[in-house]
């Protein structure tokens, strides 16, 4: 595999995303983010810290999401629908390079996207921080801009490339409408899968439970790299759960990227 | 026509046209506003209040929350306290607070480690009407329910016993909660002395009084100073209708019994009316000759146990 390919075909996505103004949702969220803490202020009986850490995180999550899945899912198959796939192939370019530097393009406009969140969020939790009274502050859990909060956010980014990973397998053989629903569907499935591994307690049957737990293997267990409630009350992550969600979401992209590629490269566009 | 005029034309048309269309646009947006006015004033829809759950099972509400489980906390979190407000604003006894241990119990489900939800909503339920639903049994349940997601937080069990010793004035049960509160970590160093002194010596004012300052020392939140701040006001009130109580008694055996506030007055015994500590004042009971807080007062109702 040509890794100048690869970076040559990641970029131009990236270029691709930015004409899309996806970016715009940076703007959305900085205005989402400053317009509620204004107002969560009133309601919430010295809550406010929390909520913003909440449902900023809730929101880099959320635009995210949206970022991965219907971009996504449009990597491949716009291109053949627009037919530019016959000129991309021409070029000397090989199908999965294809495939890896469409998931490397995305995978960047995500980690630009998610940074500039990040950054808006720390910028306005530090403003929180550094303008509320000192006896208020000692009453937090934790700080407003608490670094921890980062945790979360590596995990998100983890997660949104296994959401990017699935769009993009679901891409490749199937029509942009159909994908997304497939995607989302394994994006909510994959927030339930650790039900199917206690499938046995509430199903009596040895082959539904067996079939439940091959299920629990086989679909991304997106509950695992869900930190946000932990990070927000200031309490540790286990460095471990960092080192395996890192390697579980790596492995699992490189499963949906390798099938990807084999079901793309024995399609016909004639 | 002249060639030449003929762009500037266009342009004039053009530009005619996107004024009308402007016009017509801000013309319009006035009449619907305009529209909505009338409508509400001449046929305003039946206001329905909007006190129903839709989602009663914590257990549901966590599924159907994926992962933003803590966001859909703060929601319950805002309508707890937006509904406990809300109640607590309207006329005395019309509060209801009837979703108030519902809403905590979403509210703590969705968000284990939701300490201030714990907290105020154990304060607020056992408090009595018309400032709370006066659930203590609801109170000791979402405590013990916080205990049992963080059992090393010294503060849920010091509620506990607070709530036992201020709403329930069952000082033993209190004594036995700030004791097992008092070797947890981080615990203050005043909660073992105080359950030895509380045991000791019962629920007497004092005791209350020590008590109560501790708290608002400590208090971390706004709205825990303001309620410490009024139990120490009814301390206050107490204190105060016991020299009333003992004048009005001094004054029967001197003078017989008084008809009213005036008769003491006009005696010289007092310069007024006299008030309790938040100014309301207090009536006269001409029967017995005591005092008593007045029914309109915010110190309403008073610690009975205390009222000795």
């Amino acid at each position: 595999m040509s890794l100048a390919a690869v970076c040559h075909i990641g970029v131009h996505v990236f270029k691709e995303s930015v004409r899309d103004r996806v970016l715009y949702n940076v703007v959305l969220f900085a205005a989402l983010l400053m317009g509620s803490s204004f107002l969560i202020g009133q309601l919430t009986a010295g809550q406010d810290v929390k909520i913003i850490k909440d449902l900023g995180l809730a929101a880099i999550s959320l635009f995210g999401l949206f970022i991965a899945i219907f971009i996504g899912i449009g990597l491949v198959s716009k291109e053949v629908e627009k037919r530019s796939i016959y000129a991309l192939l021409s070029k000397p370019v090989r199908r999965h390079e294809l495939i890896a530097g469409k998931f490397a393009g995305l995978a960047l406009t995500l980690a630009i996207n998610i940074g500039i969140m990040a950054a808006v969020y720390f910028a306005i939790l530090a403003y929180y921080g550094a303008t509320e009274l000192e006896n208020v502050r000692g009453a937090w859990e934790a700080p407003a801009a608490d670094p921890r909060l980062l945790i979360a956010i590596f995990f998100m980014y983890l997660q949104l490339l296994i959401v990017t990973a699935i769009a993009l397998f679901f891409s490749t053989f199937t029509s942009p409408l159909l994908a997304a629903a497939f995607s989302l569907g394994l994006w909510i499935a994959g927030h339930f899968s650790a039900d199917l591994k206690a499938f046995d307690q509430v199903v009596d049957a040895p082959a539904a439970s067996a079939l439940g737990r091959m299920l629990y293997y086989a679909l991304p267990n997106l509950s695992a790299f869900d930190v946000k409630s932990l990070v927000v009350h200031g309490q540790q992550v286990p460095a471990g759960l960092a080192a395996i969600n890192t390697a579980a979401a790596g492995t699992y992209i490189g499963v949906l990227l390798i099938a990807s590629a084999l079901i793309f490269s024995r399609r016909d566009f004639k | 026509m002249n060639p030449s005029t003929r762009p500037e034309r266009k342009s004039r048309t053009s530009l005619r046209a996107r004024s009308l269309a402007i016009g017509a646009l801000v013309l319009l947006a006035a009449g619907s506003v305009t529209l909505q006015a009338a409508r509400d004033r001449h046929y305003s829809q039946t206001a329905t209040e909007a006190r129903l759950m839709y989602l009663q099972s914590p257990g549901v509400a966590d599924r159907l929350a994926l992962e933003y489980d803590a966001l859909a906390a703060d929601v319950y979190w805002i309508r707890a306290v937006l509904h406990y407000g809300g109640d607590r604003l309207k006329d005395p006894g019309a509060g209801r607070y009837e979703l108030l241990a519902p809403l905590l119990d979403l509210t703590t489900s969705l968000d284990p480690l939701f300490q201030i939800a714990y907290r105020f909503g154990a304060i607020f339920l056992a408090e009595p009407p018309p400032g709370g639903p006066g659930r203590i049994d609801l109170a000791e349940r979402l405590l013990l329910k916080g205990m049992a997601a963080s059992p090393d937080r010294w503060q849920y069990p010091h509620d506990l016993g607070f709530i036992h010793y201020w709403q329930a004035q069952d000082h033993k049960t209190a004594a036995e909660w700030f004791r097992r509160a008092s070797l947890l970590p981080n615990a203050p160093e005043w909660l073992g002395p105080l359950a030895a002194g509380m045991l000791a010596r019962g629920g007497d004012r004092q005791a209350s009084r020590q008590l109560l300052m501790r708290i608002l020392e400590d208090a971390e939140h706004h709205w825990l100073r303001q309620s410490a701040t009024r139990w120490l006001r009814q301390l206050d009130a107490l204190d105060r209708m016991d020299q009333l109580d003992a004048m009005l008694a001094r004054y029967r055996a001197q003078l017989g019994p008084p008809a009213s506030w005036v008769d003491l007055i006009r005696a010289g015994w007092i310069p007024g009316v006299p008030v309790d500590p938040t100014g309301y004042p207090f009536e006269l009971n001409a029967t017995w000759s005591t005092t008593r807080l007045s029914p309109d007062s915010p110190l309403t109702p008073l610690p009975e146990e205390l009222r000795r």
